[in-house]
């Protein structure tokens, strides 16, 4: 299937099966099962693991990418992300994949999962703050030592927690011996960070989508002073900027992907866009609220089932200002003189 | 995918990297040549001599068919030309509106032997144009022009006067936007014209405004009943709104629109030197970010002008990102960078800093003002 016919199913089985009640019922703390069963039967958790065409390579990155668009479009409550992150790296290390949900960790820079030799297996201990979805998952899959490890649910000690967005992020604890296999060749923790990175620029770009979408509609809508709000132009100027960041975001996140599939500087393109895109949901996220007034404001409206999670991704696998001083040491590097060859490369 | 914006993907093909390391090769000869410094942007530098050497490696005009001159190369590789120009600052100012905007129009709308007097001479790198659009009364609402050509024998009279004329009193034509028949309240657009009008003609004179920073490239240019010939119309007499609006994907998408600040990036860069402090490498990172995204927007709307299609919602969506991020550079670096505190020191980021607070307040007006341009993104939008 091509991006765009994956982005198409995709988005018709969101915007089929992801309600608002379905939203608010999972953020109140109520999985959704039948929504996720859809899902993993549409092979959407394996898009990451099934397109690779080599143990560990990126090839399946672009439907996967299309899918994590539309998800975040829909506000999907699910740990797709996660568990296409998780599925890719077992198969990659000729591990099987149970089916039901998974999450890796850890989720910032300086985790402190560590993996030592336990007799002839491994023993993974350590802790882990805000793990997606901890409590839901079958397992965490983490990648410490050239190993690929999965530390199954019962092994694990969770503090529960939410993220601005009402999604779980459980503290996690461990010291427990675990299945591992060596990794696929070139996949070790910091790219795991990266695809978490990536994938959080995904989502942010589909809810950008969605908000642009809302935010325009209502401006339409909403009259006051005897004619539509969108008609005035201090609404207009800051739908346009609304809208300018919105196309910033789609067309780098959509970069970075192409970097990924041709072998680029994947380092410097997801470091460019979670940079970016997190910029851009800030700045979206507060224009809409304003454009949208009160009725925004409210638990009511659906606009903060999407502004919640811009709230929340921006900040997870590294916040703009991380990846901006990574950008920053990466370009200091170079030197003023390679500065334009290091932007003209990518 | 937003339905409202389409920015299609774009891979550089290989003959433009081909081309990219001729045009690195070209420029560090002219640099260790001593010919130049580097600029801040393109509106800063006049070289006639540059132009020709530019021109004679089939860098101006490349894009227009051989038989005027040019070389029958893509869009693309011009844009490559272009922004590793811009990037290393080269003087491209003597040469820059004819070969972005004058030459193209005359391509496109002109007439036979307009294109074979002219055209030639552009890539050659010794004919230089300004644009008259501009007037007192009119900026924006571009429409409310006054400058008005009478049909008399043998051609037109000119009337009224042109301001913000960038070099006008350099170059040797204006493409001179005029009234032809007098305003249609029902439709604005119509009888405009636009002509080809040498700067050296009878009744012409010329003004120059000195700027806030002390530079003198734009003009006031006043037009007494000058004659210009019935072959210097563009197209037909009424056709010059089309003509216009038709050049502002070109106008506005390309790498002039977020590069302006590029120089002080590159000297706040090399005064960070290799170990940045997180407050530097913060900022650094940030508009590297920004400048990357640019690019990619850029390039994007590059490869769909070559298509042929209608981009001027998405130029416009790349000129407000891209001259908001020109005027951010100087304000990030002015309160970030390490310094230089001695105006009378040799301090390349100092000066390029200097440039870039004096000038920024020209980035979000020229070519369209930001306001102007949001106003289309909203109609894009399908709010007016």
């Amino acid at each position: 299937m091509s991006d765009t016919l994956v982005a198409e199913v995709a988005g018709k089985l969101f915007a089929n099966l992801v309600p608002s009640k379905l939203v608010n019922d999972a953020e109140a703390g109520e999985f959704p099962d039948a929504l996720w069963k859809a899902v993993n039967d549409a092979g959407f958790p394996d898009a990451l693991a099934a397109g690779a065409e080599a143990p560990g390579d990126l090839a399946g990155l672009a439907d996967a990418a299309a899918i994590l668009r539309e998800a975040g479009r829909h506000a999907a409550p699910l740990p797709l992300a996660e568990t296409m992150i998780a599925r890719w790296l077992l198969a990659g290390a000729g591990l099987k994949s149970p089916e039901a949900p998974l999450t890796v960790a850890p989720v910032e820079r300086d985790g402190s999962l560590l993996l030592h030799r336990a007799g002839k297996g491994w023993r993974l201990a350590g802790r882990a703050a805000g793990v997606p979805w901890a409590q839901q998952a079958a397992g965490i899959v983490v990648v410490a030592q050239g190993q690929v490890a999965l530390v199954a649910a019962k092994s694990i000690d969770i503090r529960p927690g939410k993220s601005l967005a009402g999604e779980p992020r459980d503290d996690v604890s461990v010291d427990a011996e675990v299945e591992t296999a060596p990794a696929a060749a070139g996949v070790d923790a910091a790219l795991v960070y990266r695809l978490g990175a990536l994938s959080r620029t995904l989502l942010m770009a589909g809810a950008l989508d969605e908000v642009l979408k809302l935010t325009v509609q209502y401006a339409n809508d909403r009259v006051q002073f005897g004619r539509p709000i969108g008609k005035f132009q201090a609404i207009q100027q800051q739908l346009a900027v609304l809208a300018e960041n919105v196309a910033a975001a789609g067309v780098v996140a959509a970069a970075a992907v192409e970097v990924a599939g041709k072998q680029g500087d994947f380092p410097f393109a997801v470091a460019v866009a979670k940079a970016r895109v997190g910029e851009a949901a800030s700045k979206v996220a507060e224009i809409a609220h304003q454009v949208h007034g009160a009725i925004g404001f409210t638990h009511e409206h659906r606009l903060h089932h999407l502004t919640r999670r811009l709230w929340s991704w921006r900040d997870e696998f590294g916040v703009e200002s991380e990846w901006q001083q990574e950008l920053g040491r990466i370009a200091a590097a170079r030197g003023g003189d390679g500065l334009w060859p290091l932007l003209s490369a990518w | 995918m937003t339905d409202v914006f389409r920015f299609d993907p774009l891979a550089l093909p290989p003959e433009c990297e081909t081309l990219r390391g001729e045009v690195r090769q070209f420029i560090a000869e002219e640099k260790s040549a001593g010919r130049w410094r580097s600029e801040s942007d393109f509106a800063s530098s006049y070289s006639p001599e540059f132009s020709k050497r530019l021109g004679a490696r089939g860098w101006i005009g490349m894009t227009w068919p051989k038989k005027y001159g040019g070389q029958d190369k893509t869009f693309l590789e011009r844009y490559v030309v272009t922004e590793e120009l811009l990037a290393a600052g080269a003087p491209v100012g003597a040469h820059w509106v004819a070969d972005r905007q004058s030459g193209p129009l005359i391509l496109r709308f002109g007439k036979d032997g307009q294109r074979e007097e002219i055209l030639p001479r552009i890539t050659r790198g010794e004919c230089y144009f300004c644009i008259g659009m501009s007037e007192p009364d009119s900026g924006s609402d571009l429409a409310s022009i006054r400058t008005k050509a009478v049909p008399v024998e043998g051609g037109w009279e000119l009337s009224g006067r042109k301001i913000w004329t960038s070099n006008a009193h350099k170059a040797h034509f204006m493409i001179c936007l005029c009234r032809t028949s007098p305003v249609d309240v029902s439709d604005r657009h119509k009888g405009l014209s636009q002509l080809i009008v040498e700067l050296i003609s009878p009744g012409i004179s010329i003004r120059p405004i000195k700027n806030l920073a002390g530079a003198e490239h734009f003009n006031e240019v006043l037009f007494e009943n000058v004659f210009v010939p019935a072959d210097r119309m563009i197209g037909e007499p009424g056709d010059g709104w089309k003509q216009v609006t038709s050049e502002l994907g070109y106008e506005r998408s390309g790498p002039e629109r977020f590069l302006s600040s590029f120089r002080l990036l590159t000297e706040f860069v090399r005064r960070a030197g290799n170990t940045p402090d997180a407050r530097e490498a913060e900022a650094i990172g940030r508009l590297v970010a920004h400048l990357a995204t640019l690019r990619r927007m850029s390039l994007s709307v590059a490869g769909m002008l070559q298509k042929g299609e209608m981009v001027n919602l998405e130029a416009a969506v790349v000129k407000d990102l891209g001259t908001n991020l020109e005027k951010e550079i100087p304000e990030i670096v002015r309160l970030v960078a390490k310094r230089g505190r001695s105006p009378n020191k040799a301090d390349l980021m100092e000066e390029a800093l200097r440039y870039g607070v004096l000038n920024a307040p020209s980035f979000t007006i020229r070519g369209g003002t930001r306001e102007i341009l949001r106003g289309i993104v909203a109609r894009g939008l399908g709010l007016r």
